[in-house]
């Protein structure tokens, strides 16, 4: 029985799936069964668990087209990631118009693989293979569905066993572009003994007057005793609507450290997740957001602990003015076999405005009887004292709420791998603050 | 020579009267102590002073130097010259030291010359450096969040180092010998000592004679029930660790 269609989904259909000829089988064999997947999945509503506090009704999703191809290059402006950061380093960018890819030589002798997915595809299918579809399933959810099956781009990111990656990759999607989806597949596997620093941007062209989507799936495998630090900046534009679905797979003694960054968008939603596979695997999450206006940014993470002797740690912290919204939902999962792990999360918010809320929902699934789990959530308004206290040295009023917010962040900008990076999204964040 | 007078002042502190008409005058290189037991409204004054908006002035006034303190905010009393110590630092994590000094510093300076475009690193670091040895502090005290899990005698060296650095008209020290050990004690009044020089007046807020010790005030006023009920010199200080303030509420029959 044909399923009643709800009014505003997509208006994608299977011819729009590129995989002509020229798509490397595994990539046709993905899109086929994410098609189907698509299919069958239901478009979100807010009676689903996950998406009960945020709303897709304001979006009319049959407008939003795919790229046509035609696409010109545009200039990169606003960028986090600047010309000084990325002097000399390898560095992809992903646009509507097209993938660059630029690898230092150094890179390429140590044998690490930083391609464009389709090539890799085509290349090493028996690496990709390991990953593509199988850490972010199709069937996770219907974003993540329409992602694997109309991908316009993808990257992946192979470092060979025991290879230790003397430089940063990075890497920035410049999209989407006014009234298209752009949906992006990142793939990253890291052999045994393997390190690697990873580094990536999103923003999307300024000044857009019609709403764009984008969708993003990123699998990752850290591979035993392998150690990867990746992290993400957002800075969307605020016509933007964003979904990812995120997940990374950590083997015996893996390390993964992961922070997130997100200025941007209209709305998010996100879906973030660390798998512990291995005895003695650890993940440290750490996030950042700011939002203002009606911005609406929502993250679902799940840390599941499903081997013995693992860590998770996993800290987000927003900030919120204007009429903005957030909201957290935290799980940390224990499989019933994981005894001895030990388990973090926390979620803090700092309210500007009386306009703004925050919703955080910290949880915790444990299924067995030998672990230590932890979990904290705040919501708070900027504090009273503190402002008084620096508007008694002379500070300005707005300078102390600076000092505060950035204070407030530190520790989370501190954490990313490159301090840089934290001063430009502290400078992005201060811009806006000041603009006001 | 600057001058601070406080006019009649009566300050509410949620509907409750504090201060109920207080009078005081001091001037640049003037120590004035302030004592009285918990609870009469010493702290008040400080805050009402410094403009908390927790604490309500509801008659009389405050000048410096002709200038009314009453209908500014915070940080333009910072900036004409007023300086608070406080008694109990309020921490800011994520902010270091040093961060929150500059930002002080460049706000002081651009109130005197609106173009200026603030300290340079390597002046604010000499500075700081400086002023730090003063009150005896290691160097990575800088780089700490300011008043994050820092100790008692931490704390109020860091409200000295302040006032060594804004260079303020007129401090108000506010229980500042409170929790402090007597070696500490001693530093903090070195420093308060070096630094207020012949352009600073000073308010020392105290519970104990023992500060008093240490700075020599000009004169000392003993605040009952939101009031300043006796003043004298330095002896009447003495006179109070010796006598307690009894006689003086059986005198003013408070």
């Amino acid at each position: 029985m044909a399923r009643k269609q709800p009014e505003k989904e997509f208006n994608f259909s299977r011819d729009m799936i590129p995989d002509s000829d020229k798509v490397p089988a595994l990539l046709r064999e993905l899109r086929s069964d994410a098609w189907q997947a698509y299919q069958e999945l239901p478009f979100p509503t807010m009676k689903d668990e996950a998406w009960r506090r945020t709303s897709l009704s304001g979006f009319d999703f049959r407008k939003i087209q795919l790229p046509n191809g035609k696409e010109v290059p545009e200039k990169i402006t606003g960028s986090i990631l600047t010309d000084g950061i990325l002097a000399k380093k390898s560095i992809a960018l992903l646009s509507p118009a097209g993938v660059k890819i630029n690898q230092t030589a150094q890179s390429i002798k140590q044998g690490v693989i930083f391609s464009n997915l389709t090539e890799a595809a085509k290349k090493h299918p028996d690496l990709v293979k390991k990953v593509l579809g199988k850490v972010v399933s199709p069937r996770d959810g219907k974003f993540a569905a329409a992602t694997a099956a109309f991908a316009n781009h993808g990257l992946f990111i192979y470092v060979p066993k025991g290879v230790e990656v003397s430089e940063p990759l990075f890497s920035i999607v410049f999209a989407p572009w006014e009234g298209t989806a752009h949906f992006f597949q990142c793939l990253i596997y890291l052999e045994e003994g393997s390190s690697l620093t990873y580094i990536h941007e999103s923003l999307s062209p300024e000044n857009s007057s019609q709403p764009s989507l984008t969708g993003e799936n990123v699998e990752i495998f850290v591979g035993k005793n392998a150690n990867l630090k990746i992290a993400e900046i957002q800075s969307y534009g605020d016509q933007v609507w964003s979904f990812s679905h995120k997940k990374a797979l950590v083997d015996r003694d893996g390390y993964l450290e992961w922070e997130i960054g997100a200025l941007g968008s209209y709305l998010s939603k996100h879906f973030i997740t660390v798998d512990l596979i291995g005895q003695g695997a650890e993940g440290r999450v750490s996030g950042m957001f700011f939002a203002d206006q009606k911005q609406h940014l929502s993250y679902n993470t799940m840390q599941r602990h499903l081997a013995p002797r693992t860590t998770s740690d996993l800290l987000f912290k927003g900030a919120l003015g204007g009429k903005s919204r957030s909201v957290w939902r935290g799980m940390i999962y224990a499989s019933p076999g994981a005894q001895y792990i030990d388990g973090y999360q926390a979620n803090r918010n700092l309210i500007l405005n009386s306009g703004a809320r925050s919703d955080s929902i910290p949880g915790l699934e444990i299924l067995n009887n030998d672990v230590r789990c932890t979990h904290g959530s705040t919501v708070g308004k900027i504090d009273q004292e503190q402002l008084f206290y620096l508007l008694s040295r002379g500070i300005h009023h707005l300078e102390a709420e600076l000092l505060i917010i950035q204070g407030f962040f530190d520790d989370i900008f501190s954490r990313f791998p490159l301090p840089e990076v934290g001063e430009q999204i502290w400078m992005k964040i201060k811009n806006r603050v000041t603009k006001k | 020579m600057s001058e601070l007078v406080i006019n009649n002042l009566h300050v509410n502190v949620e509907e409750t009267e504090i201060l109920k008409g207080v009078n005081l005058t001091i001037k640049t290189n003037e120590v004035h102590a302030v004592m009285g037991p918990n609870g009469t409204g010493k702290s008040t004054l400080a805050y009402a002073l410094m403009g908390h908006p927790k604490y309500k002035v509801t008659k009389g006034d405050a000048t410096l130097d002709g200038k009314d303190l009453l209908e500014l905010d915070p940080n333009e009393r910072s900036k004409l010259g007023l300086f608070l110590a406080f008694q109990y630092p309020i921490a800011i994590p994520g902010v270091s030291v040093a961060n929150f000094l500059r930002t002080a510093i460049n706000a002081h300076r651009k109130a005197q010359d609106p173009e200026d475009k603030g300290i340079s690193i390597p002046d604010f670091r000499k500075k700081l450096k400086e002023k730090m040895a003063l009150l005896d502090m290691d160097e990575s005290f800088a780089g700490r969040y300011l008043n994050d899990g820092f100790s008692g005698g931490e704390k109020k060296r860091v409200e000295i180092l302040q006032m060594a650095t804004l260079e303020p008209k007129f401090s108000i020290l506010d229980e500042t010998d409170s929790g402090l050990d007597i070696d500490a004690l001693k530093i903090v009044a070195h420093g308060i000592n070096t630094i207020s020089n012949k352009d600073q007046g000073i308010l020392v807020i105290t519970h104990y004679q023992r500060i008093l010790n240490y700075i020599t005030p000009d004169f000392v006023h003993v605040m009952l029930n939101g009031r300043i009920v006796e003043s004298g010199g330095p002896e009447l200080a003495l006179h109070l660790e010796e006598e307690g303030y009894e006689w003086l509420r059986e005198k003013h029959a408070v």
